[in-house]
C-alpha cells in the first residue's frame, strides 16, 4: 500500500483538512499579533519591550515558531494550489450563465484574497522583520515603536496595510468557517451557512490590525 | 395452448416450502455456467438482479434510464405492506393474504397471493439489514400506518418515499455486484424483443440509446421486470419512459397476457389542468390516513370550500363505507368519486374533482404533525397547483395509477415461454382485480428477493440447453426485424407528432376503458383504435435518425406497441361482462352501484394468446380455484 | 399565457460543439411544468421540420432524479427545493428570457444537448455506498434499534436524488453533496458500522478519480439540491475520512 501521508495529501479531503489546520494555526498567530501589536498605543516602552521578551532568552521558541508558521504558509498555499487546480480541470467549459445563489463575496474571492495575502506576508517580513525595504525612514533593529511610527507615516504603505487588512478580513470569514466545518470541530445546525464565530474573527483581526497604521496616520501614535 | 399453473399440493399454509424441498438446485459450482438477463432495475429487476448474482448466476441487467436508481419504483410514496403484526392489532400472514385476495375481488391466484404475505415479513427484515431508513417509534422499533383497504396497521414506510428508499436499497446492492464484476449493467439501452431458440427464450435484442446500436444479447433464462402499462392512458401516474414494449414482444413471440383489462385507477391524483399536461402527480393513498374526502351536497356548488358549511357538505366515503371510510380499497374510492362529479356535484374548474381535507386532522393533531406526516406531499402539492393545503383542500380525482394484468405466469413466475419470467407489475398474478395499496413494492421485492432466485434454478437444473451464440440466424433476423421496423417509422415523415397520436390513444381509453366500461363503449373503442394505428403508421412524424439519442424514435416504438396492447385490453374487456376490482361493467352492477361479480362465469384468469398481426387473439382460461377461503361479496360498508 | 424567449444549448452529440440557439415558446400557461413547456416547444420544433431539444426526464414528480438543467444561472431554476420536472412556468412572467444550459463538469460529460452523462454518481455508490448484506439470513427489522432521531438524520440525508444538481452549482464542480449524503446515510445507522471506514475512504477516492473538485464550502449545493440535502452531510464524510485516515483504514 502506498504511504498514508501521501495517500491524505492526495485526496481532496486531505488536502482541504491541511488547509484548514494550517488556516486555524495562522487565525491562531494573528490573534498573538495584534495583543503584541495593540502595545504601540502604551507606547514605546511596552512594545520594544515585549519585542526584547520574544528576541531574549528563549529565543529557540521563536524560532520554533516560525518554523511552524513558514512550513503552515507553504502548506496551506500548496494545498490551495493544487486544489485550485483541480477544480478548474473539474469543470472546463463554463457556463454562459450562471447566478450565485449563497456563496459569500468572501467565499468567492478566496484565491485572489489568499494571492494578495502571500505577497503582503512577503513585503511584511521585508518591511518589519529585516528590514530590506523599510520607506519612510531607517530602520531600526529593535526598535519596532519607530519603525512602525516611519512606516505608515508613508500614506501607500498604510494604504497597503489597510487594504490588504480588508481582503484579510474576508478570507477569514470566510477560511475561519469552512476551516472549521472541514474538520468538523462544530456539529450540526439547521442554519449551516450562518456563521457568527467567523464574523468576529474577522473583524477582531481586520479592525486589530487596522488600528495601528490609522493611529499612525491620526496622529494618536508617534 | 396449456396453463399449467404448477401450483404445488397440500395446504396453503406449506405450499412454498413443500415447494421449495421438491424443486430441482443447482450446484454452486454451476451457477457460475448459466448467463441470465433480467430487463428492468425497479424493485423486481435490481433485487433479482442482485440475489441471482449473489448466488453466483452471471448476470446482465438492463434499463433504459441512465441509472438503475432511476426506475419507477423510486416514485412510490406511502409503504410497503408487511404481516408483522408490531402493532398487535391482530395482523397476521392470513390476515395479510385474505385482505390482498378480497382487495383483488377474488381475481387472483390463491397460493401466490399467499406465498407473497408470507414473505412480506421477510423483505422488511432484508431492508432493515440494507440501511433502509424506515420511519422509527422513539423506542428505536419500526412505526407502522393503515392504507387503504386494511383495517390493521401493517405499512411500513421512509416518510412519503419509501418506493425510494427501498429502491435505493435494491440499486445499492445491485451497485455492490456490479463492483465485484458480477453484473454487467447496460444503462440506457431498451430492449426491443425477445430471442426465441429451440421454443425457449434464449436471448434479447436491445437498442443503445446513446449510439442508436441494436444490439443481441444471449443467456440461458431471461427475466422481464419492466413494470406495468398504465401509460397506454397517456396520462397516467406512471413516469413518462415507462412502456410496455417487453412485454408486448414478449407476448408476441408467444407468452400469454392475463387479464390486460385490470388496470387501477388511483383516487388521489392531483387533476387534469390542461391539454399540454405531461403526466398526473399522485398524491399517497396514506393522505386518507387523515384526510376526509367531501363533495358539495349542492349540485354545482361553486363556492370556495371553506365558504360550505359542514352540513351542506356530503362526506360520501364515509356515508357510504362506514367501516372503512375514506379508506376504502382504491377501485371502490375512485368510483365513488366518478359519481359524485357524474352527478355534477364534481369541484374545480372541470367539474372533475373532489376535496380531500385536512383541516379537521390539523384542528385534532396541530400542523407540526400533519408536516411530519405528509410535508412533503404537501409542499409537492402546492407547487404544482399553487394552493396551500394546509389553508385550503386539496382538490383530487382518480389517475391510472398501476396495472393488475400482465404477462401469464405460472407458480414458478414463469410465462408460457420456456425460460422467460415475468416479475413485479409485469406479472399478473398477486392483485387480482385490484391491488391494494402499498402491495406493489411488497410484490416487486418479494418476487425479485425471494422467489425467482429459488425457482429459476428449478428450470436451469433440468438442463437440455443448446449452445446458443447472437451469431445465430434467430438473433440476426431480429435484429433484421428491429432495423426495419426503425426504417420505417423514420420514413412516415407525416404531419403528427408522436405525443399526439399517444394522447389521443388515451383520450379513448380513458373514456372508454377507463374507470367504468359498457358494452357499446367498449366496442365504439375497438373500432377506433386500429384506425388511429393506422394513422400513425401512415402519418406520424418520427425526426432524426437512428445512430444517434433520439427520444422520439424511443417514444415512437412505445407508442407503437402501446396501439397494439390497448386494443387486447379492450378484447379483455369485452370479454368479460362481469364486474370485479378495477374492472366496473356498468351492465353488472348492485341496486346500489356496487360491482357485482359472476363468480359462475368468470372465475377465470383470461390469459391471451398471440395469433398473428390479423387474427384475433385465442383466450386461454386459468380456472381460479378457492381451497382456504370463500367466495364472498366484498362489503367495505 | 406568456411568451417566452427561449436561448437553448444544442450539441449534437459529444463530439461536436455546441451552441445557445434562441426559440420562442408561445402562448405558455403558468399551470405548465418547465418540462410541459419544452414539450410543447419540441412539438412545434418537430412538425416544422426541426430537431427537437434532447433532455432527460422521466417520473416528472422530482424523485427519480433523471432531471435537471441550468435555468437562467441556476440549477432546477429559480425555485427552490425543487427539481427542473416540479417548476412551473408561474415563476417566470411574460416576455420573460430564458437561458437554458446543461449540467457542466468534467466528470458529466455532454451526451447530447441537455443531456450528460451522470455514470460517475454509479461508480461512486459502487466504491462502498452499500451495506454488504447478501439476500436471506437478516435478524428481524426491530432486532436492530435506531432512535427516532437517528432514523430521521439518515432519512434526511438518504433522500437525496442523485440529480447533479449539487455539482452543476457548485463553482468547483465538486461532488461532495452527493457523496457526503450517501456516507451520512450508511454511517448514522447501526447496519452502516461495520464498513463505515472502508466505505468513506473508497467513496471519497472514487470521486477524486472521477475528476469532481474539491469542496470549498461556497454553499452552493445546498442552495440548489431539490431535497434541500444539508452540507452538514459534507461534514460528516470529511470526518469520517479524516478519522478513517487516522485509523489507517484501507
Amino acid at each position: 500500500m502506498t504511504n498514508p501521508v501521501m495517500r491524505f495529501w492526495r485526496s481532496t479531503i486531505g488536502r482541504k483538512a491541511v488547509m484548514a489546520v494550517t488556516g486555524i494555526i495562522g487565525i491562531g498567530f494573528l490573534l498573538a499579533h495584534i495583543t503584541g501589536n495593540l502595545l504601540v498605543f502604551k507606547g514605546p516602552d511596552a512594545i520594544n519591550s515585549y519585542s526584547h521578551f520574544l528576541h531574549g532568552p528563549g529565543a529557540e521558541l521563536l524560532w520554533i515558531a516560525r518554523v511552524v508558521l513558514i512550513l503552515a504558509v507553504i502548506l496551506h498555499v500548496a494545498a490551495a494550489y493544487s486544489l485550485t487546480q483541480q477544480s478548474h480541470a473539474a469543470r472546463p467549459v463554463g457556463y454562459s450563465m450562471r447566478k450565485p445563489q449563497v456563496s459569500t463575496f468572501a467565499s468567492r474571492t478566496m484565491r485572489w484574497g489568499g494571492l494578495l495575502i502571500l505577497i503582503f506576508i512577503i513585503f511584511h517580513i521585508l518591511h518589519f522583520t529585516t528590514g530590506t525595504f523599510h520607506p519612510g525612514g531607517d530602520y531600526v533593529e529593535g526598535d519596532v515603536y519607530i519603525n512602525v511610527v516611519h512606516a505608515f507615516h508613508v500614506w501607500w504603505v498604510a494604504a497597503f496595510y489597510m487594504f490588504t487588512m480588508i481582503v484579510l478580513g474576508f478570507h477569514l470569514y470566510h477560511g475561519a468557517w469552512s476551516s472549521a466545518r472541514t474538520l468538523s470541530i462544530i456539529g450540526d445546525s439547521p442554519q449551516p451557512l450562518h456563521r457568527r464565530l467567523a464574523m468576529i474573527i474577522a473583524v477582531v483581526v481586520w479592525l486589530g490590525f487596522t488600528l495601528v497604521p490609522l493611529g499612525v496616520l491620526l496622529g494618536w501614535v508617534g | 395452448m396449456e396453463l399449467n399453473s404448477k401450483v404445488p399440493p397440500g395446504p396453503l399454509t406449506a405450499k412454498w416450502d413443500q415447494h421449495k424441498f421438491d424443486i430441482k438446485l443447482v450446484n454452486p459450482a454451476n451457477k457460475r455456467k448459466y448467463d441470465i438477463i433480467v430487463v428492468g432495475s425497479g424493485l423486481a429487476g435490481a433485487s433479482a438482479a442482485a440475489t441471482l448474482s449473489e448466488l453466483g448466476y452471471r448476470i446482465k441487467c438492463f434499463c433504459f434510464q441512465d441509472s438503475p436508481r432511476r426506475a419507477h419504483s423510486i416514485a412510490a410514496q406511502g409503504g410497503i405492506n408487511a404481516a408483522k403484526n408490531y402493532q398487535n392489532d391482530g395482523d397476521s400472514v392470513f390476515r395479510l393474504f385474505y385482505d390482498t385476495l378480497k382487495g383483488g375481488d377474488f381475481r387472483s391466484r390463491e397460493s401466490n397471493s399467499y406465498r407473497l404475505a408470507q414473505l412480506s415479513v421477510n423483505i422488511i427484515d432484508q431492508c432493515v439489514a440494507q440501511g433502509v431508513p424506515f420511519a422509527r417509534e422513539y423506542g428505536g422499533t419500526l412505526a407502522n400506518r393503515s392504507f387503504g383497504g386494511a383495517q390493521v396497521s401493517r405499512t411500513f414506510y421512509a416518510r412519503g418515499q419509501t418506493g425510494q428508499q427501498l429502491l435505493l436499497g435494491a440499486y445499492q446492492a445491485l451497485e455492490k455486484q456490479i463492483a465485484k464484476g458480477l453484473v454487467t449493467m447496460y444503462p440506457r439501452t431498451e430492449m426491443l424483443d425477445l430471442v426465441m431458440i429451440d421454443g425457449r427464450a434464449r436471448g434479447i435484442v436491445v437498442r443503445n440509446l446513446i449510439t442508436g446500436k441494436i444490439e443481441s444479447h444471449a443467456a440461458d433464462a431471461v427475466v422481464l421486470a419492466t413494470g406495468g402499462y398504465s401509460n397506454v392512458f397517456y396520462l397516467s401516474t406512471n413516469a413518462r419512459g415507462s412502456n410496455a414494449t417487453a412485454i408486448w414482444r414478449a407476448y408476441k413471440r408467444g407468452a400469454a397476457f392475463a387479464n390486460p383489462c385490470f388496470t387501477q385507477i388511483h383516487p388521489t391524483c392531483i387533476p387534469v389542468s390542461g391539454d399540454y399536461q405531461s403526466k398526473l402527480t399522485l398524491m399517497s393513498e396514506s393522505l386518507r390516513n387523515d384526510g376526509r374526502v367531501w363533495v358539495p351536497k349542492a349540485k354545482g356548488d361553486k363556492r370556495a370550500p371553506n365558504d360550505i358549511p359542514h352540513a351542506e357538505r356530503d362526506y360520501y366515503l364515509e356515508r357510504k363505507y362506514p367501516a372503512f371510510g375514506n379508506l376504502g380499497p382504491r377501485d371502490i374510492t375512485s368510483r365513488a368519486a366518478k359519481e359524485v362529479c357524474d352527478e355534477g356535484r364534481g369541484v374545480g374548474e372541470s367539474g372533475r374533482g373532489v376535496y380531500l381535507d385536512f383541516a379537521d386532522a390539523i384542528k385534532r393533531l396541530g400542523d407540526s404533525t400533519i408536516t411530519e406526516r405528509y410535508g412533503n406531499l404537501f409542499e409537492m402539492y402546492e407547487r404544482i397547483t399553487d394552493e396551500n393545503p394546509y389553508k385550503v383542500p386539496m382538490r383530487i380525482y382518480p389517475a391510472p395509477h398501476y396495472t393488475m394484468g400482465g404477462l401469464w405466469v405460472d407458480y414458478n413466475l414463469m410465462t408460457t415461454i420456456p425460460g422467460l419470467y415475468a416479475l413485479g407489475e409485469a406479472n399478473f398474478s398477486d392483485h387480482g382485480a385490484n391491488r391494494l395499496g402499498a402491495s406493489a413494492l411488497m410484490q416487486g421485492l418479494a418476487d425479485g428477493y425471494f422467489v425467482i432466485p429459488y425457482t429459476i434454478g428449478d428450470y436451469l437444473a433440468r438442463g437440455g440447453f443448446n449452445a446458443v451464440n447472437t451469431d445465430m440466424p434467430e438473433f440476426k433476423s431480429t435484429e433484421r426485424e428491429i432495423a426495419e421496423k426503425t426504417s420505417k417509422l423514420l420514413a412516415i415523415d407525416g404531419k403528427r407528432t408522436v405525443d399526439s397520436i399517444h394522447r389521443e390513444l388515451g383520450h379513448i381509453m380513458w373514456d372508454y376503458c377507463g374507470m367504468s366500461r359498457n358494452d357499446a363503449g367498449l366496442h365504439k373503442a375497438l373500432d377506433m383504435i386500429p384506425k388511429l394505428r393506422e394513422e400513425f403508421w401512415t402519418d406520424v412524424n418520427v425526426p432524426g435518425s437512428a445512430v444517434e439519442l433520439n427520444q422520439a424514435l424511443e417514444k415512437a416504438g412505445r407508442v407503437s406497441d402501446f396501439l397494439e396492447l390497448a386494443q387486447l385490453m379492450v378484447r379483455d374487456a369485452i370479454n368479460r361482462t362481469e364486474s370485479c376490482g378495477a374492472h366496473f361493467r356498468e351492465e353488472s352492477q348492485t341496486p346500489d352501484g356496487e360491482a357485482l361479480r359472476d363468480d359462475e362465469h368468470f372465475a377465470y384468469v383470461a390469459a391471451w394468446e398471440y395469433a398473428g398481426a390479423d387474427a384475433a387473439p385465442i383466450l386461454n382460461k386459468e380456472p381460479l380455484e378457492f381451497e382456504s377461503i370463500h367466495l364472498s361479496t366484498r362489503n367495505y360498508k | 399565457m406568456m411568451n417566452l424567449k427561449l436561448h437553448v444549448w444544442r450539441q449534437p452529440s459529444a463530439k461536436d460543439t455546441g451552441r445557445l440557439e434562441t426559440y420562442e415558446a408561445r402562448d405558455v400557461s403558468p399551470d405548465m411544468s418547465f418540462l410541459e413547456m419544452l414539450d410543447v416547444v419540441n412539438e412545434d420544433l418537430i412538425v416544422t421540420g426541426k430537431r427537437p431539444i434532447a433532455f432527460d426526464h422521466d417520473c416528472r414528480e422530482g424523485i427519480c432524479g433523471s432531471c435537471g438543467m441550468m435555468i437562467n444561472g441556476v440549477a432546477h431554476g429559480p425555485q427552490r427545493g425543487t427539481a427542473t420536472c416540479q417548476l412551473h412556468m408561474r415563476t417566470f412572467k411574460d416576455g420573460d428570457e430564458i437561458v437554458i444550459e446543461p449540467w457542466r463538469a468534467q466528470a458529466f460529460p455532454i451526451i447530447k444537448d441537455l443531456v450528460v452523462d451522470r455514470s460517475a454518481f454509479d461508480r461512486i455508490i459502487q466504491r462502498g455506498g452499500y451495506i454488504s448484506v447478501n439476500t436471506g439470513g437478516a435478524p428481524d427489522g426491530n432486532d436492530i434499534l435506531v432512535g427516532k432521531d437517528r432514523a430521521d438524520h439518515a432519512m434526511d440525508a438518504a433522500a437525496c436524488i442523485g440529480c447533479g444538481a449539487c455539482v452543476a452549482a457548485c463553482p468547483n464542480a465538486s461532488s461532495s453533496l452527493f457523496t457526503g449524503a450517501k456516507i451520512t446515510h450508511l454511517g448514522k445507522l447501526p447496519q452502516g458500522q461495520p464498513e463505515r471506514d472502508r466505505r468513506v475512504v473508497a467513496m471519497v477516492e472514487q470521486m477524486d478519480e472521477e475528476g469532481f473538485g474539491n469542496c470549498s464550502w461556497f454553499g452552493e449545493c445546498q442552495e440548489a439540491c431539490p431535497k434541500e440535502i444539508s452540507i452538514d452531510v459534507i461534514k460528516q464524510m470529511n470526518h469520517d475520512y479524516v478519522a478513517a485516515a487516522a485509523r489507517g483504514s484501507d
